[in-house]
């Protein structure tokens, strides 16, 4: 209808336009499924062949009954069963981001609720340069940590690893904090004081279950840095097998002439535990909705 | 007189007088902050401050456990060994080409990608979803995956590219400089890492953008149809001036988070092939060179060309209230 309404010229721009872009739409979303999930498609294949298969035929896929798990079991097991110790790495790595995110949401929880709610000196100054603080280097603050870490004896603990990722996360969970608490209407607050409520729990049974879904994705954001962490890892506990964090571990087997598919089996094996963290964040956000929705 | 008579009497009170709503916020305040800026003053801006007085020192690693405050020294030694060494200006090009190549591309495939998939579709959710993915997974997941693909014995990459592309031999993508392509040096390890960057990070420019997309009024553009402007008309005239300040903000944010990668470039190719990027320069005069002193000169360089990015953001930021 509009096509015969318009002037030509224009008719011709208009449809030749939507036609391309159409076409071009439907490439882009392919390509970009595609690019972004088939590495990981391709790591997941490649786990459950055998290694001399691998090599002989890289691009097949395995038959329905060729999957191979072995890689898995070679990947987690301990070394003095044989295996490469993915298990144990698995299990400091969870330590270490549990800590951290306790600690750090913590800390932030209260400082956010303070720089939100309370006017005190210097409250500016704390909104505006933890942003900074986040933005700033890490490779930079490698150094000076070293040494000073070294200087105290904390490197080569996992509590100095702790400490660090505390300091590198407290700044984006304050900042995400922040905003959550917002939303939280200060008249609920108001009357929590008002039946005697203190300052503390004002927080911890009033803010902070009306702002869970917010805590909990920040916790998760904390979690995922935490696991994922790399250079204070590699600098600290290098030397000391028994305490590799999962970054740290695979990135050194990696070196080492180990088998592709144990590998990939490995590097997959890391990421189940942030996918479970989503979904169940995923399903406290939902629930937070539907709570609110209730007392509505 | 009647003023100063209720002054006296809160003297006399003394401490035992409850605090006011004022004070009492003023204290609670300081008290709830205290832990996050013990650590943060602890573990960032200590930390921050004993790096330049690190970098005027001579120190070896060795030298740490002996080092006394007695020790401490003024000279500008190390910046001098840093700024004539061989190689500092070709890392320094390569960082400032890595950040800013990675920083166009992740900005512009994430707007790509969110212009796509605005309009909904079935099964748009799953393919949010799957988008995802390169954000999500660990890095040395991803690394250790794009490595293997890449790997020129048994890489899906390479066998494609002799099998059905032609290619004589395959290509050490992770440790060659360039190959010639039509008479031009085309960089190989350098692209590598660029194109993991962008993959890794358009998925957080897409986010950004695509909330910022739902937030455009609809009736702007609906008007814009009706007054007969075809797609890329209203693209340009009616949606880019609306995403001007997100793509800004994307950008720095980008760019100030490439220039001071360490851990994706390192992973792939652990600065072969021409990625020595100044973030690895940094690692390796730390853990290879054993020096301290040089290592700290880097770190400060690096900071004041990100000092000044910094001011930029928080201008921006202030602007735009992201």
């Amino acid at each position: 209808m509009a096509e015969r309404r318009g002037g030509r010229l224009r008719l011709d721009r208009h449809t030749v336009e939507s036609r391309v872009l159409a076409a071009l739409r439907i490439v882009v979303i392919v390509g970009a499924v595609a690019a972004a999930a088939g590495p990981l498609l391709y790591g997941a294949v490649l786990s459950v062949r055998p290694f001399t298969e691998v090599i002989a035929s890289p691009l097949a896929l395995p038959g329905p009954g060729e999957v191979d798990l072995s890689s898995y079991g070679r990947a987690l097991a301990d070394e003095s069963a044989g295996g490469f110790g993915l298990a144990r790495f698995m299990r400091t790595s969870l330590m270490v981001s549990a800590w951290t995110v306790l600690l750090t949401v913590t800390c932030s929880v209260l400082g956010a609720y303070a720089a939100v709610r309370l006017r005190f000196f210097g409250r500016d100054t704390v909104n505006g340069f933890f942003l900074a603080v986040y933005l700033f280097p890490g490779i930079v603050l490698a150094v000076p940590l070293f040494v000073l870490f070294s200087r105290i004896g904390l490197t080569g603990s996992l509590v100095g690893l702790v400490v660090i990722y505390m300091a590198q996360t407290i700044p984006v969970s304050l900042y995400m904090l922040r905003g959550y608490f917002q939303a939280v209407p200060v008249s609920v607050e108001e009357a929590a004081e008002v039946d005697g409520c203190n300052r503390l729990q004002v927080i911890t049974r009033v803010v902070l279950p009306m702002a869970l879904p917010g805590v909990a994705a920040t916790g998760l954001y904390v979690f995922m840095i935490a696991w994922n962490e790399f250079l204070f890892a590699l600098l600290f506990l290098v030397d000391d097998r028994q305490r590799w964090t999962v970054s740290l571990g695979i990135a050194r087997l990696a070196d080492f002439a180990i088998p592709a598919p144990v590998l990939m089996a490995g590097s997959i094996a890391i990421t189940v535990p942030i996918v479970a963290g989503f979904l169940l964040a995923q399903r406290l956000l939902v629930s937070g909705l539907t709570a609110g929705a209730e007392k509505g | 007189m009647s003023g100063r008579r209720t002054g006296t009497a809160r003297a006399a009170v003394g401490s035992r007088r409850p605090r006011t709503r004022r004070e009492r916020e003023e204290l609670h305040g300081r008290l709830l902050v205290a832990p996050t800026l013990l650590v943060v003053g602890a573990v960032v801006l200590f930390p921050f401050l004993a790096g330049f007085v690190l970098s005027l020192q001579d120190m070896r690693l060795i030298d740490i456990r002996f080092f006394s405050l007695a020790d401490l020294e003024v000279s500008f030694d190390n910046f001098d060994r840093v700024l004539s060494s061989a190689g500092f200006w070709a890392a320094a090009r390569t960082t400032v080409v890595y950040a800013t190549v990675t920083t166009v591309g992740s900005v512009l495939s994430g707007l790509v990608v969110a212009l796509a998939l605005r309009r909904p579709f079935r099964g748009r959710g799953a393919v949010r979803g799957l988008l995802l993915v390169p954000y999500v997974l660990p890095v040395v997941a991803a690394t250790t995956i794009w490595t293997t693909l890449l790997n020129p014995q048994y890489g899906a990459v390479n066998e494609i590219g002799q099998r059905l592309l032609g290619w004589s031999a395959p290509i050490n993508f992770l440790s060659t400089y360039d190959i010639d392509i039509g008479g031009l040096p085309v960089p190989v390890a350098l692209t590598v890492v660029i194109v993991f960057e962008v993959w890794k990070s358009f998925p957080l420019a897409f986010l950004f953008i695509t909330a910022r997309l739902q937030a455009v009024p609809r009736d702007l553009e609906e008007a814009a149809v009706v007054d007969g402007a075809s797609p890329t008309q209203v693209f340009r005239h009616v949606l880019l001036p609306q995403l001007t300040g997100v793509l800004a903000l994307l950008g720095l944010l980008r760019f100030i988070w490439s220039f001071q990668n360490f851990t994706d470039v390192y992973l792939l190719t652990g600065g072969a092939g021409g990625t020595e990027v100044v973030a690895v320069r940094v690692y390796e005069e730390l853990v290879t060179r054993a020096n301290i002193g040089t290592a700290s000169a880097l770190g400060v360089l690096m900071t004041l060309a990100l000092a000044g990015l910094l001011v930029l953001y928080l201008r921006m930021a202030q602007k735009e209230r992201v």
